[in-house]
């Protein structure tokens, strides 16, 4: 039987190996394709055709476009409308890439012989990164030196604003993190079960084939776990979707923070 | 005790942490449906923040599952 190794799904390998890189200040910078960038690349050309297809700017929508419109609905209507709200309009473009880019690859990753990149903490740490500086970058910009009140509760005591203040900013220095860890270890988490539960299927199904009297019941595990991988299989659809976005609306709740911190909507 | 079983009694106990975000949730999706069954006409409108605190509730477990996983598979 073969060995139960529910990690090696996950590892990297090259695919297109390219010569090393010297970079200035960073010394030698390996380049290659690996299977993680080329599933991030085909996801940015799946989505580059969709577009494509899709803004035919039709005044009647065919079904691509009108496809195309529903997510840019749901996303200007629920996500930067519904959270930020009309100031929020700027940052459609880059909130809906974001939810796209990670919905395709959490599904890209669902297909068999898919590579889950998100799965890599290296990606969601670079995406969650990249909103965590545009954040502080969009609070400077919007308010100068008055994004510090981001920190301060208004309406509060100075005494008990100052125990308060270094709180506010460890939860607002550790968003990052909790962004890259909820995606990555919910698509890792997902992964492994669906692993374990499919060993599973070959470990009982064997015991319960070769083995005398009572361990014809691992026959019925076997069954069992087979319907649970059906199960969790369905489970991850929702769960792709769901953290791509769950991840988009996050984003949008520190951008309106930030945006909105003069006054609220 | 060796190692290796250390190890595996670690794992298991950082996965205790799933029994808040399992309560969490529980509470999270229970209350948002007593609430939308009372004023249906509300209740669309709360379902982004619905999976707003799902997320921040379930993140408490996923990083015990992150921690379970550090502690299985990586080789310091």
């Amino acid at each position: 039987m073969a060995a139960i190794v529910p990690m090696e799904q996950f590892l990297i390998h090259k695919v297109v190996p390219l010569p090393p890189i010297s970079a200035p200040g960073i010394g030698q910078v390996d380049l290659s394709i690996t299977n993680s960038v080329m599933f991030m690349l085909i996801a940015a050309g799946i989505l580059c055709l969709f577009f494509a297809v899709s803004a035919r700017r039709a005044i009647v929508p065919g079904r691509m476009q009108a496809m195309a419109e529903m997510i840019y609905g749901v996303v200007d209507g629920t996500l930067t409308g519904g959270i930020i709200g009309d100031r929020g309009r700027p940052f459609l473009p880059f909130i809906l890439t974001l939810f796209l880019f990670i919905a395709t690859l959490n599904i890209l990753g669902l297909m068999p012989g898919g590579f889950t990149v998100t799965s890599q903490l290296a990606v969601t740490a670079a995406l969650a990164l990249m909103t965590f500086l545009m954040v502080i970058v969009v609070g400077f910009a919007r308010n100068g030196l008055g994004f510090f009140k981001l920190f301060m509760p208004s309406g509060m005591p100075l005494p008990m604003a100052l125990g308060v203040m270094p709180i506010e900013l460890i939860s607002f220095l550790v968003r990052p993190l909790t962004l890259a860890m909820r995606l990555f270890g919910n698509l890792l988490g997902g992964h492994v079960v669906t692993y374990m539960f499919a060993s599973f299927v070959v470990g009982l199904g064997v015991f319960g084939i070769e083995g005398p009297g009572l361990a014809k019941l691992g026959l019925l595990g076997s069954g069992v776990s087979f319907a649970m991988i059906v199960a969790l299989t369905t489970l991850e659809f929702v769960v792709a979707f769901l953290q791509a976005f769950v991840f988009a609306a996050l984003a949008c709740v520190y951008l309106n923070e930030v945006v909105n911190l003069d006054h609220g909507h | 005790m060796d190692h290796t079983s250390a190890k595996y009694i670690g794992a298991g106990l950082a996965m205790t942490g799933l029994i808040g975000a399992g309560a969490g949730l529980g509470i999270l999706f229970g209350n948002y449906l007593q609430a939308a069954m009372r004023n249906p006409a509300a209740a669309a409108s709360e379902r982004v923040w619905l999976f707003l605190g799902m997320a921040l509730a379930e993140s408490m477990g996923i990083f015990g599952l992150v921690m379970g996983f550090v502690i299985l598979f990586v080789n310091v």
